[in-house]
């Protein structure tokens, strides 16, 4: 394990809640203030749930990173589930394939300050999002 | 972690705490529920003041027990949404829509107690 980089096993709901926490937990560590802790908090409950309903197990790791004077913090959502075939149709708001909401990578887009997703069909999924502290 | 429900005359009280799964949320689902059924309750406020995050299955599972408990003729308030929290909702795109919400759980009792005195 690289040094500051927490990772998280996604396997099961219980999971989705432990990531959340020790995202918000590293979030409020790093000086994020708490409104930005609640919407990284909340992005990785949507990433994490993400895993569960479509690639059953995965990993979640939180580092905080910097870029010249600024801060902030790195969430990478993997998996090596299903991947998405049409990443674009995936980002349109109120898409989903799993019964769900829809609602969840466009709408993580929106938490975060950046956003970058890989997908390969039959291999897997990575998310990767960032938020910069103020 | 269950979740404490409350009976206050006519009215149930569903506090959630700040850590909920979502096995948790669908047990609460069923519980309340079948509450409302069993003591003929005509309103459930949820109370959601420690709630950390509402995401996208949080909300959707309170808008089913609203729309549920609906059905069964009795009222649904959501109380205690945080402000970070409504913000966090509104950026991701949730909504509570056609469930009537209110500060804290001293309004949502007065809202309802003007309710039930209009509708008797």
């Amino acid at each position: 394990m690289r040094a500051g980089e927490i990772r998280v096993a996604i396997n099961s709901d219980q999971d989705i809640v432990t990531a959340r926490q020790k995202g918000r937990a590293l979030a409020m560590e790093a000086g994020f203030s708490t409104g930005d802790a609640t919407l990284i908090a909340t992005a990785i409950s949507e990433l994490a749930r993400n895993i569960v309903s479509y690639a059953r197990k995965g990993e979640i790791t939180l580092k905080i990173v910097s870029a010249s004077v600024r801060q902030g913090i790195l969430i990478v959502a993997s998996d090596n589930g299903p991947g998405i075939p049409d990443i674009r149709q995936a980002m349109r708001d109120g898409f989903s394939t799993s019964g769900s909401l829809g609602l969840g990578l466009p709408g993580v887009r929106r938490l975060m300050d950046e956003f970058e997703i890989t997908s390969q069909p039959g291999k897997g999924t990575m998310v990767a999002v960032k938020k910069w502290k103020l | 972690m269950e979740v404490p429900i409350l009976k206050q005359g006519e009215v149930l009280i569903a506090t959630f705490q700040a850590a909920l799964s979502d096995a948790d949320l669908e047990h609460l689902r069923r519980g309340l529920v079948q509450q409302v059924v069993k003591f003929r309750s005509r309103a459930v406020i949820v109370d959601v003041t420690a709630m950390d995050v509402m995401d996208s299955f949080a909300s959707r599972t309170l808008r089913e027990i609203a729309h549920m408990i609906r059905l069964r003729g009795a009222e649904t308030v959501i109380v205690g949404i945080q402000p970070e929290v409504a913000f966090a909702m509104v950026q991701l795109g949730l909504t509570l829509e056609g469930v009537a919400t209110a500060l804290d759980l001293e309004e949502g009792l007065a809202y309802l107690t003007e309710k039930f005195k209009n509708a008797d």
